[in-house]
């Protein structure tokens, strides 16, 4: 049992605490530096291909998940225990003190930081209780006993340490319990579209350990609008000025729509869930009609941006000819003249639309069970047969006579990333208590203060007022040099006059 | 929206104008500083500090504990000697305070918009929030002594700003596009200011605190005695660092509690280890220790100001390394 306590003891000491500090400032460098697989999982990937030899050692140090890491759990953990056994105990001393009086005057008040001392004729009685009262007045905790008023002023600096760190538990357990409750989703939505909150139709689902299907909100939308502004000139030509989507949204199924518009700053905020809108781009319209003609492709395709002026790349497959019929390529929203480094678009905005495409035929690799990307050609199995550019309105007979493609223009998407954290609100309502109780407990001085009357032999009295700062806050002396002055007011300084 | 050019360049040239007068401020708060000395002697406050060091049990709080020092940092650090290039170093700092601030306003009417869009008005706001605070603290108590300490921060600043940072004048990317660009980032470039005050007097008093251990040992002074001859006691210098972090503390934890509302409203989700908020959180865990490092026996004084510079550097590497070489969505630097 007594290294028990031992522990207990080392854990709640302010030395500890302060090493869990630097330790969870150090742990959280890596997840700085390092990919991290919950926002950028493509780049964790990326690195462990570059990095075959340090790659897999890092991951098995959780480098790549490090805010998810059993290792950074324990010290937060420890972190919030420690903050618990500092805390508590506090809390219930504070809340002893609350009730208790101010300590009596010490014996000799001139050894206090702040002192003044006078001699008056005045006696001792009327002054300490018209100090008591005034004291009392101006919000101090007073006692006053016989010659002396002992008074103390500040406690909520030390309700407001207590809140402060209490909230911060708080806010721990609103996160864990809103990422526990909660869903992540994304969807990209094409003009023209429309998604309905229901989880076969996002495109990723995340949902935290104690979700509950039942949970999703009923509602659904249709994209009618997406617009893209950009700067056109200078040397930010081609930065993003506007971007914004109008949607048709319906609560339930059976309402009616209604428009909203969604935009950067301005999420979507619907039945506890909230949709954003975070990223945009094209999908270029094209029809494709088979060797004898039939109808077997026509549709806008998902094209995904690769650089910031929206050179895209996407796929259409085409299962249903024999055989198969397979497209990728490039859609650049604004074409230049110069490609030598490949089709690369100059500008964001679609001014000069054109696809690079190229046609391949042969077995699209669908039906052997395995999951494909819908944005890349299997071409193991498949034989290119050529390549051609087109601008919206041209068509293209596929060589040896596979068929025709035709490119009539295209239509933006935009992609919503939809999120439900039941734990937000009380993250925000504990961080708000927080500052609250933060700033009194660093900005509100804790002082206390005396009045001591001494009956003199000679009939007079000595008055005496001193006070003690327990903060490192200014202007200890001229409170209590102002505190004397009121007294003085009752009991004149008596001046010798030999 | 398009850009008023010409404000842009009269912004430019304001800027320039504050960077001269800087230059002008920092050779004058050199010269004072050169004739300066200090009241007390560095025997007297290396005698005194020893003997009010507290002999607190180890691990103890100290918080309830009265404090060790005088609380009054009233008007007692007079620099005695060359006071008047000191008065000329203070009235050029507020005037350069004043054009710096006007080329702000410049800045920010030419483009319609509040002037912190990109790293180049960061830093441009950051100095005019060191040097504003710095002019402000100085209304109620003599700081020419600390004058030159702050000017070369600034210039350095500027000059980084101007030849590195620098981005032409024109509107905001959507994401920032928003409201929360007053408040978050508002706090952030006064807490910045503040910090960079308060770092300057840690990184002092960490000198002054080592001259006056040395002569408390009876050694000689050593490198930084002629520096220490001419500052305020390490005590003040620690009290009054003390004092600019716990008042600029809280509104850090704001700035950070307001970027994750604005994160919330731009981003889905309030909180999300992005590079630039794990070193915002980093940096606010380290701040956190300094203020209980410096209410823990054993670890106040030195360390606890070690803790403070620490923080500081923090702050230094999120704005210049995160900020640049590290992608994440505060991509907003403007640099390419």
């Amino acid at each position: 049992m007594a290294w028990l306590r031992w522990i207990w003891r080392q854990l709640t000491s302010m030395r500890i605490a302060l090493i869990l500090l630097f330790l969870l400032a150090l742990a959280s460098v890596p997840g700085s530096l390092f990919p991290q697989r919950g926002t950028s999982p493509f780049k964790v990937s990326q690195y462990l291909r570059d990095h075959p030899f340090a790659g897999p050692i890092l991951d098995k140090l959780s480098m790549f998940d490090v805010f998810a890491s059993p290792w950074f759990a324990a010290i937060y953990l420890l972190l919030f225990i420690s903050l618990a056994g500092c805390v508590l105990p506090r809390a219930l001393e504070h809340a002893k003190e609350v009730f208790r009086k101010p300590p009596a005057a010490p014996r000799n008040l001139s050894r206090l930081p702040a002192h003044v001392q006078w001699i008056s004729i005045v006696s001792a009685e009327q002054v300490v209780q018209t100090t008591a009262q005034e004291w009392k007045k101006s919000r101090w905790r007073v006692r006053a006993e016989g010659e002396w008023v002992a008074a103390e002023k500040g406690y909520s600096r030390e309700t407001g340490n207590l809140f402060f760190h209490l909230s911060l538990l708080v806010v721990l357990v609103a996160v864990g319990f809103g990422g526990a409750v909660g869903f992540k989703g994304t969807v990209i939505v094409r003009e023209g579209s429309g998604f309905a909150n229901n989880v076969t139709q996002y495109d990723t689902f995340s949902p935290g350990r104690m979700f509950n299907l039942e949970n999703l909100a009923p509602f659904s939308f249709k994209l009618k609008d997406f617009v893209a502004k950009y700067q056109i000139g200078g040397t930010q030509n081609g930065a993003a000025r506007e971007f914004r989507a109008d949607v048709a949204v319906r609560d339930v199924p059976t309402s009616a729509p209604r428009p909203v518009r969604i935009e950067v700053n301005e999420p979507l905020r619907i039945a506890g869930t909230t949709v954003y809108l975070v990223g945009h781009g094209y999908a270029p319209t094209f029809t494709l009609w088979d060797a004898r003609g039939n109808l077997v492709w026509k549709d806008s395709a998902i094209f995904l941006p690769q650089d910031g002026n929206f050179t895209s790349t996407g796929v259409v497959k085409a299962p249903d000819t024999v055989p198969q019929i397979g497209l990728q390529g490039f859609f650049v929203p604004t074409v230049t003249t110069d490609f030598s480094g490949g089709p690369q678009s100059v500008f964001p905005d679609a001014n000069n639309p054109q696809v690079f495409m190229s046609a391949w035929v042969g077995d699209l690799g669908l039906d052997n069970g395995i999951a494909q990307s819908v944005y890349k050609l299997e071409t193991a199995k498949m034989t290119r047969i050529g390549i051609e550019e087109l601008k919206p309105g041209e068509s293209w007979k596929l060589p040896k006579g596979h068929g025709t493609l035709e490119f009539s223009g295209f239509k933006e998407w935009a992609s919503f990333s939809i999120t439900q954290d039941p734990g937000k609100g009380w993250a925000l309502g504990a961080s708000i208590l927080a500052i609250i109780g933060l700033s009194l407990s660093l900005l509100i001085p804790r002082r206390r203060m005396w009045l001591r009357a001494t009956p003199q032999d000679d009939g007079s009295t000595l008055f005496e007022v001193a006070g003690l700062s327990k903060t490192e806050a200014p202007g200890l002396l001229d409170q209590v040099s102002k505190f004397a002055e009121r007294i003085q007011q009752h009991a004149p300084e008596v001046v010798d006059v030999d | 929206m398009s850009i008023n050019e010409s404000l842009a360049q009269g912004s430019n040239i304001l800027i320039y104008g504050a960077m001269t007068a800087y230059t002008f401020a920092m050779g004058s708060f050199a010269i004072s500083l050169a004739k300066g000395r200090r009241i007390e002697s560095l025997e007297e406050s290396a005698t005194r500090v020893a003997s009010t060091s507290p002999q607190v049990r180890k691990g103890a709080t100290l918080t309830l504990n009265s404090p060790a020092v005088s609380t009054s940092l009233s008007n007692t650090d007079r620099l005695g000697e060359g006071r008047r290039s000191g008065n000329i170093g203070m009235s050029l700092t507020w005037l350069a305070t004043f054009l710096l601030g006007g080329g702000l306003v410049f800045r920010g009417i030419s483009a319609n918009r509040l002037p912190w869009g990109n790293m180049y008005e960061f830093s441009i706001a950051t100095a005019f929030s060191v040097s504003l605070a710095f002019c402000l603290m100085s209304l109620n108590r003599d700081l020419r002594w600390l004058g030159l300490f702050i000017v070369i921060p600034i210039l350095l600043d500027l000059g980084v700003a101007i030849t590195v940072l620098y981005t032409e004048s024109a509107q905001l990317v959507p994401a920032l596009d928003s409201y929360w660009l007053a408040i978050h980032v508002s706090a952030a470039i006064i807490c910045m200011g503040a910090f960079t005050v308060g770092a300057a007097l840690s990184a002092l008093y960490l000198g002054a605190a080592r001259v006056e251990e040395r002569i408390a040992d009876g050694q000689t002074p050593g490198r930084f005695g002629g520096l220490a001859r001419r500052l305020p006691p390490s005590d003040r210098l620690d009290l009054m660092a003390y004092r600019i972090h716990a008042f600029m503390f809280p509104l850090w934890t704001f700035a950070v509690i307001a970027g994750a509302i604005w994160a919330e409203a731009a981003w889905g989700r309030y909180w999300g280890w992005d590079p630039k908020e794990t070193w915002a959180f980093i940096t606010w865990v380290i701040y956190a220790a300094y203020l209980h490092a410096r209410a823990t026996a054993g670890w106040r004084g030195r360390k606890a100001a070690l803790v403070c510079l620490i923080g500081f550097g923090t702050i230094m590497f999120n704005y210049f390394i995160v900020n640049i070489y590290v992608n994440g969505l505060h991509s907003y630097s403007g640099v390419n």
